[in-house]
């Protein structure tokens, strides 16, 4: 994305949620009754003539989905209503190869966000998915000629069953969490993810999710798998209209990184704040191989997602960086795990949170050692930005280590924006706002400077349009 | 027409401690003037004050730039005016470049109408402009790049506070200090390059303990401040006589001031310490 976002129109005022639009478009090929129940789930397999093996999948996850209670950590979930909510949306009879093939409603929505440019630029795939199913998908020929896949996870299914079959669910069972269990039972499009042996892959792969109708929920699963030696840079981008009543997102991601592999896989969360972002993401990095999570989460209600790392053989490496900024009525929940199952594998991960105008962000982080994980290491360090008084920052920090032959290093600092700051950036011409998105900006820009320009330049934007409006 | 800071019966309190009682100076462009005075008589109080920092309360009197009265004014509005503060201590800003810094700071000080989000002034120039400061005050250019004082020595954050001087070319400068905690040559430096920027452009208020920068930028005018009033103008050399021989001379020339002087610090030191 360049640092011009399309001009939109008088929907959108300075400072506000900038991709609150929706498209008027009411020709879904298929749109679901509201609620959950069995003839549900039926009803989404039968649309994606699945075999059985998959349909037994989901029959059993919406049972364990019934079974495991709500969670009662993390944020308030009691305005969560599932009855209220779509759970399949089919907007278009498939994943189109040209942009001009998809629906006019719906590439404008794409347009608008800036996809199809940005994809001209420096992109080496991507994948548009548009409520729950992939709209639109491209791949450079001779990635595809290396033996690339990259396609949804529904024609994955079909076309790859042996590979599906294989991994699908084994990083995150159905039984993992209650949302977990959910995205099993209801789960629609995703990106799926084959790099073969050695194949690098020099320019990121990138998937577009776009909520558009009220109330939906949007369920995908991805699943990237590594092939030894290889390496892959996946970015998902998110955002949703801005209604007044919720949405809800709740998406799986596992990914196997083999030995000597290479995956990063960046997010850049910015739904709008109406939606429930609830998502389980986890990785098993095996030997020698790298695995990093860069998280970045600005927008939605309620944000709970902690992406996991388990390091299985010796030699492997687990990073996550974390960006967590939480406005009026948000409450990002956001963190990392690492579980070190294996001798001589280190982790690291930072954090960075900021909160304003009554927002609370928080980290909430594991490490965790089995018993003969020995010459590990792990750095912690977690930074916390308060704006004003009204707002909230919390740590939770949880170290599970049954032995001594491990080095675990945890820092954590909160500070608020210190008044002597905004008094000499102000003294030379700025104006408080403009100061205060200096201070933000530099805070989080030992993070930013990790990401490629284009995403470092979008990250930078979306922080000063968060910034923007909020004081006076 | 050059402009004129005029400062009329300026009355400010911190935490409803009153510290300055009633300060009068009018400084023109293109005039020096030397702000002399022992810990605690209000020196950086009224620095702060021109600047709008929001701790120092004006309880009464007025600062105006050429009749356009400050008083209400935020440091933002008033730096776009013309005013600037060399601090006696820069904050650390993480993770701002110095050139980012600058490069916005510039804008708006030429542009005084920008509205946050409109352009910055064209990279090209800027970047020459601020190496061909940077060469001229002696510094490494790397420290363009470098986050805003992080790790700075403190010669290095004075010189600084300098380079924005000279980049920003403000109508008034207020200088607290600048050649305080300073080895010989590093206020050499400090001195060299507020001579070369100081010009008819530019009016100069001097806040100082020591000589040395007033050696290099004589002022017209000496002014000494005691608990919190202005109570002696001179010219150069009664900077230089306070420097030989202290404010002993001056207290005894002012005993009901002196007096104050004693009491403030004996009721209120805290207070005395903020204002130092």
């Amino acid at each position: 994305m360049t640092t011009d976002v399309p001009v939109l129109d008088d929907e959108i005022g300075v400072g506000d949620y900038q991709y609150g639009f929706h498209d008027p478009t009411d020709k879904y090929v298929f749109k679901s009754r509201r609620g959950l129940d069995r003839d549900i789930v039926h009803q989404i397999s039968e649309m994606k003539n699945e075999p059985m093996w998959m349909r037994e999948f989901r029959l059993e996850a919406l049972d364990l989905f019934y079974s495991k209670p709500m969670p009662t950590w993390g944020g308030d979930m009691s305005e969560l209503d599932f009855q209220n909510m779509f759970y399949f949306v089919k907007a278009s009879q498939g994943q189109e190869k040209s942009w001009d093939d998809v629906p006019d409603d719906i590439r404008k929505t794409y347009d608008r966000l800036g996809i199809p440019e940005a994809e001209k630029k420096y992109l080496a795939g991507v994948k548009a998915q548009y409520e729950s199913e992939v709209v639109y998908g491209s791949l450079q020929e001779d990635l595809a000629k290396q033996g690339v896949i990259f396609t949804d996870t529904d024609s994955a299914v079909r076309d790859y069953p042996d590979l599906v079959r294989e991994y699908f669910g084994t990083v995150i069972p159905s039984a993992d969490n209650k949302f977990a269990a959910l995205n099993s039972a209801v789960w629609s499009g995703g990106s799926f993810i084959y790099v073969p042996k050695g194949v690098k892959i020099e320019f990121p792969l990138q998937a577009y999710f776009r909520i558009n109708t009220q109330n939906m929920g949007q369920f995908e699963r991805t699943l990237i798998i590594v092939d030894e030696g290889a390496s892959v840079h996946y970015v998902e981008g998110c955002t949703a209209p801005t209604y007044s009543s919720d949405s809800l997102h709740s998406a799986v991601v596992e990914i196997l990184v083999k030995r000597g592999g290479r995956c990063r896989y960046t997010t850049i969360q910015n739904w709008s704040n109406n939606v429930y972002n609830l998502v389980t993401k986890r990785a098993k990095a095996y030997g020698d191989s790298l695995m990093e999570w860069v998280d970045g989460n600005l927008g939605s209600k309620l944000t709970m997602k902690y992406p996991a790392i388990y390091l299985m053989e010796p030699g492997a490496r687990g990073e996550t960086l974390s960006i967590a900024f939480a406005g009026k009525g948000q409450h990002q929940d956001a963190g990392a795990k690492m579980v070190h199952c294996a001798p001589y594998t280190s982790s690291r991960v930072i954090s960075k949170s900021i909160s304003k105008d009554g927002g609370r962000a928080g980290y909430r982080g594991l490490v965790k050692a089995t018993h003969d994980a020995h010459h590990c290491k792990s750095n912690v360090v977690c930074d916390a930005l308060i704006l004003d008084s009204h707002s909230r920052s919390d740590t939770y920090p949880y170290i599970e280590v049954n032995h001594d032959n491990l080095t675990i290093e945890h820092e954590a600092s909160v500070s608020k924006i210190a008044e002597e700051q905004l008094l000499y950036l102000m003294s030379r011409g700025m104006s408080e706002t403009e100061a205060s998105a200096m201070i933000v900006t530099g805070f989080i820009e030992p993070l930013v400077k990790e990401l490629p320009m284009e995403y470092a330049v979008e990250m930078n934007r979306l922080i000063e349009l968060q910034m923007e409006g909020s004081v006076g | 027409m050059s402009s004129l800071l005029k400062i009329t019966d300026l009355h400010v309190s911190v935490d409803e401690k009153p510290i300055l009682k009633g300060v009068s100076l009018e400084i023109r462009q293109g005039e020096i003037h030397a702000l002399m005075g022992p810990n605690g008589s209000g020196k950086s109080t009224l620095a702060y004050t021109l600047v709008g920092h929001p701790k120092y309360e004006v309880t009464s009197g007025s600062i105006e730039i050429d009749g356009v009265p400050l008083n209400d004014l935020d440091p933002c509005e008033r730096a776009r005016l013309g005013m600037f503060l060399a601090f006696q201590y820069p904050v650390t800003i993480p993770g701002v470049k110095v050139a980012d810094f600058l490069r916005h700071a510039v804008t708006n000080i030429r542009n005084p109408a920008r509205k946050e989000g409109e352009s910055l002034i064209p990279m090209r120039d800027f970047r020459k402009e601020l190496k061909d400061r940077m060469e001229e005050l002696g510094m490494d250019v790397e420290f363009a790049r470098r986050y805003l004082n992080e790790g700075f020595s403190g010669g290095e954050k004075k010189r600084m506070e300098i380079l924005q001087l000279a980049m920003l070319q403000p109508k008034f400068a207020i200088l607290d200090e600048t050649d305080s905690g300073l080895d010989s040559d590093a206020v050499r430096v400090v001195s060299e390059g507020l001579r070369k920027l100081a010009g008819p452009q530019m009016g100069v208020l001097i806040i100082t303990h020591h000589e040395r920068l007033l050696e290099y930028n004589v002022p017209q005018f000496t002014h000494v401040i005691l608990a919190g009033r202005i109570v002696e103008t001179g010219d150069a050399s009664l900077a230089h006589e306070l420097h030989n021989h202290g404010y002993a001379a001056v207290r005894q020339r002012h005993p009901a001031e002196a007096a104050e002087e004693q009491e403030h610090q004996k009721v209120a030191p805290k207070v005395a310490a903020i204002a130092k």
